[in-house]
């Protein structure tokens, strides 16, 4: 029985967590596979994009994550302000390799 | 004198004075840093050094004078004639960059001052910068007392000041400012998991990218650190806020930098980071399950993930060496390779093996650009490790690698120099801290004695008895630390008797406190200030004498006093003024920046030494004969000829010294010059005993020509010897100009004959190499023909 539940919980969130954040990275390279790379930046900042937010995400997800001890100091205005100024740059900058 | 001991009020005044005396002792060090790298100017005068700042103040000139759009896209004609250099593609741009915004922002603001005095004090002020950047980095890892001491170390190291006095405009007076400003910020995300933080520290990391090819350096050590952290079981989730949004921010912005471009994803330099980025990813996600799974569950679903994780990892581990064996270098640059294998540049790339700072470091050279802090950096990894926290382990990571990465580059010597002195900063903190807590405990107990009834005394008593329990577990701690750096001295083992000594006689709760006796502390004390006074007089002398030289104006002291040599810049002048703006002049690379800086004349080779096979013509037609280096230089549209020569007045780096590295540069890409035709079983050499290809070859004689009319003799001051040719004429190029010591020399090559005397227009390929000082030029040879 327990081996089930955790298995069943795995796969739910595995799928869960690749539908969130991997999909249009994985889109991306397959289309690299398939297109091939020749804008190479366009390609590069498509994927970088999608792994920065994703990761800026989960930094902004563990820092207001009310379970967690070690960010008991930091209130959550300043996290979500933290995350739409990196998300800024982030895209900023993406925005200026795009080409 | 008074820095060493300076930093102490900061680190013990927790009071409301003590931040504003920090902040003045900020200050103070920073006009400590700048002021120190001034000798140069004062002895001297305001001019940009060596050569490497030379084309960085020509840059920063034109970037001032044309604007930032045409700066990317300048293309130099001025060099490496007649292919020219892209440059806005090529250079790091960061020091550029900063001294023009510099520039610009002084003159907005009706300051005018030169783009040249903007250039020579550009160094000194970001060297201020860099002892505040690690105060602050030394200040997360241990606190305010050791973060003063650190900041003044390096604002004093002479490590350091041989980079950036005054005038020595390079990339490194910058960049160090970067490095430790970037570890800061790591280690502040580090510390407090603020996405902001990590945001800044990828900017800085764009600073640094943009200013020096050791960026690397930080893009390998990071990494290592997360890897370090995750396999001793230190991960947490602000490790991975200090670390995924640096790789993903960091490697972009770093592709923003014309000069790197792709290579912040395609070189195998960068690959570690990507490979630990996936790493950290799979544990924070093992993590994550843990934390939402129960204990039993965990166990059944981590061999799940392991298994995924284990075929993830390998899948990627078989791209990444697929990506690495397909590329020809395996994706590392000439420069990386050599530092993992320090024997490689020497067996395969003799360009880079012949700069002088590309080669390993002798021990003396430690002592002279580290002194004492080599002493101290034990005791401070030593107080590194109690209370081992993810701060410390960083700065010791740091201390390891750039002490391999400086045994293999003498120039590599600098990255070293900010790590020695945070760690011997802290050791030197906690000492005060140790001896100074003992000096007040027992100051206390002796007016204990006396006065036991009185409640003043108490009352002191009871506070600083509150402060040794405070403290009591870092005196305990600190003793070893103590212990270590005292070792040397024989005072240790006085020290540690008195100690057994007076035990008995102490109080009962003596034992606990485990202070270090009075008289023991007092010496320490005063052994600790003379050593930090022994450092600051080493770091002056270092300053003052070793490395404030400009490198173009020389200077030499004898009995009848000082002598400067102006040569350079005469001679630099005299091409300005007398020569056609298009004309040609070539030399040997070292010269390259010097010639287009200061004399404006375009140059075939120059110190970026980016086309090994134009380098290779220059170094071949100056180990040919006279006639055939002609061709060559006709070829390549060269006017003059310009020579080092430093035989008259004893200047020892000169070109005859350079030679051998031409011939060997020349062979590697044309094989008919070979290294033992010039050598006389082995022995380099100039004097009658040189072999005939030596004695004939072009360098030999634009340097001694008419020598001998100076002392009769034709006696060589570098070689000692008496030159072994000493009267001969040149029959296809002539002395225009020689400066006043002799130290440069210009000819003009002589336009072609209208008439051959009869001689056929194809020479033969000479088969045999023996006949060496024969040789005519053969087609081969010559590329640009």
């Amino acid at each position: 029985m327990a081996k089930s539940t955790s298995s069943d919980v795995l796969t739910l969130i595995r799928s869960l967590r690749s539908a969130y954040a991997a999909t249009p990275t994985n889109l991306k390279v397959v289309y690299m596979g398939i297109v091939g790379s020749f804008p190479f930046n366009s390609f590069l900042s498509g994927v970088l994009s999608c792994v920065g937010t994703a990761v800026l995400a989960v930094c902004l997800r563990i820092q207001v994550n009310k379970e967690n001890k070690e960010f008991k100091d930091l209130p959550p205005e300043r996290a979500f302000a933290d995350f739409v100024l990196c998300n800024l740059v982030l895209h900023l900058v993406i925005m200026n390799f795009l080409g | 004198m008074v820095a060493p001991v300076e930093p102490k009020p900061g680190g013990t005044l927790r009071n409301a004075f003590g931040g504003v005396l920090g902040f003045f002792i900020l200050l103070l060090i920073g006009v400590l840093a700048f002021s120190i790298r001034l000798f140069s100017v004062i002895k001297y005068e305001s001019v940009i050094h060596e050569f490497d700042p030379y084309f960085n103040y020509r840059v920063t000139q034109f970037l001032t004078k044309n604007g930032i759009y045409e700066f990317w896209n300048w293309f130099d004609d001025r060099t490496w004639y007649p292919l020219g250099r892209v440059i806005g593609g090529t250079v790091y741009p960061g020091l550029t960059l900063t001294a023009g915004t510099m520039w610009w922002i002084l003159n907005s603001l009706n300051i005018p001052l030169s783009v040249e005095t903007v250039c020579v004090f550009t160094a000194p002020v970001f060297s201020a910068f860099a002892a505040w950047a690690t105060y602050f980095l030394t200040k997360e890892v241990k606190g305010i007392g050791s973060g003063l001491t650190a900041a003044t170390l390096l604002a004093l190291v002479p490590s350091y000041i041989s980079r950036s006095v005054a005038g020595s405009y390079d990339n490194e007076a910058v960049a160090i400012f970067a490095l430790i400003f970037t570890f800061f910020l790591y280690i502040k995300t580090l510390n407090t998991g603020s996405l902001f933080y990590a945001t800044l520290n990828a900017l800085s990391y764009f600073y640094m990218v943009c200013s020096w090819g050791g960026y690397t350096f930080i893009i390998n050590l990071i990494p290592m650190h997360a890897l370090l952290c995750i396999v001793t079981g230190r991960y947490s989730s602000r490790l991975y806020i200090a670390y995924a949004p640096l790789v993903v921010l960091g490697t972009l912005l770093a592709a923003l930098v014309p000069v790197v471009g792709f290579n912040a994803v395609m070189t195998s330099e960068h690959f570690a980071s990507f490979l630990v980025f996936i790493i950290i990813h799979v544990v924070a996600f093992v993590y994550f399950i843990k934390g939402i799974l129960s204990p039993k569950m965990f166990k059944v679903a981590i061999t799940l993930v392991l298994t995924v994780g284990i075929a993830v990892c390998i899948a990627v581990i078989a791209i990444l060496v697929a990506l690495v064996a397909s590329s020809p270098t395996k994706g590392w640059s000439g420069r990386s390779l050599s530092l993992l294998d320090p024997t490689y540049a020497s067996k395969y790339i003799p360009i880079i093996a012949s700069v002088s700072e590309h080669q390993p470091p002798t021990w003396p050279s430690y002592f002279m650009d580290i002194n004492i802090l080599a002493f101290l950096v034990p005791a401070g990894i030593i107080a590194c490790f109690l209370p081992l926290s993810d701060a410390s382990s960083f700065v010791v990571l740091y201390l390891v690698t750039s002490v391999y990465f400086s045994g293999v580059m003498v120039r590599l010597m600098l990255v070293l120099a900010p790590a020695a002195c945070i760690l011997s900063g802290i050791a030197l903190s906690e000492a005060f801290d140790v001896l100074t807590q003992s000096v007040k405990l027992q100051l206390v107990k002796l007016l204990e004695g006396p006065l036991s009834n009185s409640g003043d005394t108490k009352d002191e008593n009871s506070t600083a008895q509150n402060d040794v329990l405070k403290a009591d577990k870092q005196v305990a701690t600190n003793n070893k630390t103590e212990d270590v750096k005292e070792r040397p001295s024989k005072k240790n083992r006085k020290k540690d008797k008195e100690n057994t000594e007076k035990a008995p006689v102490k109080s009962h709760n003596e034992k606990r406190l485990l202070a270090l006796p009075l008289e023991a502390s007092a010496i320490a004390i005063i052994l600790l200030v003379v050593l930090g006074s022994l450092y600051v007089i080493h770091c002056v002398w270092a300053a003052a004498e070793a490395y404030s030289a400009p490198s173009i104006v020389l200077t030499s002291r004898s009995h009848d006093g000082l002598h400067v040599f102006d040569d350079f810049r005469e001679a630099y002048a005299w091409l300005r003024h007398n020569t056609e703006v298009d004309d040609k002049v070539a030399s040997w690379w070292d010269y390259g920046y010097q010639t287009t800086a200061m004399a404006n004349r375009t140059v075939i080779v120059d110190n970026n030494t980016w086309n090994n096979t134009h380098i290779a013509t220059v170094g071949t037609a100056m180990s040919s004969p006279e006639k055939s280096a002609w061709e060559i230089f006709n070829s390549l549209d060269v006017k003059y000829v310009l020579v080092v020569f430093g035989g008259l007045v004893g200047y020892p780096s000169d070109d005859i010294n350079k030679f051998l590295w031409m011939v060997r540069i020349g062979g590697g890409v044309f094989p008919h010059i070979k290294e033992p035709d010039y050598l006389r079983d082995g022995q380099y050499r100039i004097d009658a005993q040189a072999t005939p290809t030596m004695l004939n070859c072009l360098m030999y004689k634009l340097s001694y020509y008419r020598f001998v009319e100076t002392d009769g003799k034709g006696f060589d001051r570098v070689r000692r010897t008496e030159i072994g040719k000493k009267h001969f004429k040149l029959s296809h190029f002539e002395e225009v100009f020689t400066t006043h010591h002799w130290m440069v020399r210009i000819y003009k090559l002589k336009p072609p004959k209208n008439r051959m005397k009869g001689k056929t227009k194809k020479p033969k390929h000479t088969s045999k190499p023996l006949s060496g000082a024969r040789r005519d030029g053969s087609t081969k040879k010559n590329p640009w023909q």
